[in-house]
């Protein structure tokens, strides 16, 4: 299980085949995936960029510990979280959560556990440039 | 009681705070805290605490040399 948080961009795919190629062949039958990508465009505005914050050592903390959930309440071989910080452009991937597992029941079910409780607790916070300043975003309720 | 009180996002731009070492000698609760780390400004409704790095709430109790935060509700993934 890992959980990374990472200040410039990355390739969600590449990091999917990356932790594929590691695990051992023929153990798990299913990885589900979900990948967060910025938008341009948020509540009717265009959106230039996005400073996301967080509060490093709780952040990582909290990522650790519900990846450590994930494994003890599913049979999984392996998840991962990776989540950017810093400064993001449209188009660049947020976060990715996956999940390996024997079936694709306990994948799915893991890996949407990992992003709605990170989206309901992990400490991060989004501020946006639109054409007329910076502004934090204020809800993460949207589905 | 010395703690550490870090400020968030947007509460870290409405107190003016980043992060200050007070020096608690009246503090008990992590409202405490706040009403001492910034001159009791009021708190922003939904306004999230922590105690090392852990949820906690406004009334729970802090020790010498915790590290308390206050932030507001989580926007990530």
């Amino acid at each position: 299980m890992t959980a990374v948080l990472r200040n410039e961009p990355f390739d969600p795919w590449h990091e999917l085949a990356r932790v594929e190629a590691s695990l051992d062949k023929g153990k798990h039958g299913a990885c589900a995936s979900f990948v967060g990508t910025m938008r341009d465009f948020n509540l009717g505005d265009d959106i230039h960029s996005m400073s996301l914050e967080h509060y490093p050592e709780m952040t990582q903390r909290f990522l650790d510990n519900i990846c450590d959930q994930a494994l003890q309440r599913w049979q999984l071989s392996h998840c991962l979280i990776i989540h950017r910080f810093g400064e993001i452009k449209p188009g660049e991937p947020i976060v990715l959560t996956a999940a390996w597992s024997g079936h694709r029941a306990e994948a799915f079910e893991a890996c949407r556990f990992l992003i709605e409780e990170l989206k309901a607790r992990a400490p991060f916070w989004k501020k946006e440039t639109t054409a007329t300043g910076k502004r934090w975003v204020h809800d993460s309720a949207d589905k | 009681m010395q703690l550490n009180v870090k400020f968030f996002a947007s509460l870290s731009e409405q107190t003016g705070l980043k992060e200050v070492t007070i020096d608690a000698v009246k503090a008990a609760t992590v409202m405490d805290v706040w009403n001492q780390a910034t001159t009791n400004m009021p708190m922003p409704e939904n306004t999230l605490c922590a105690i090392n790095m852990a949820y906690a709430r406004p009334d729970d109790s802090i020790n010498d040399g915790d590290e308390i935060a206050f932030f507001p509700p989580v926007t990530g993934g």
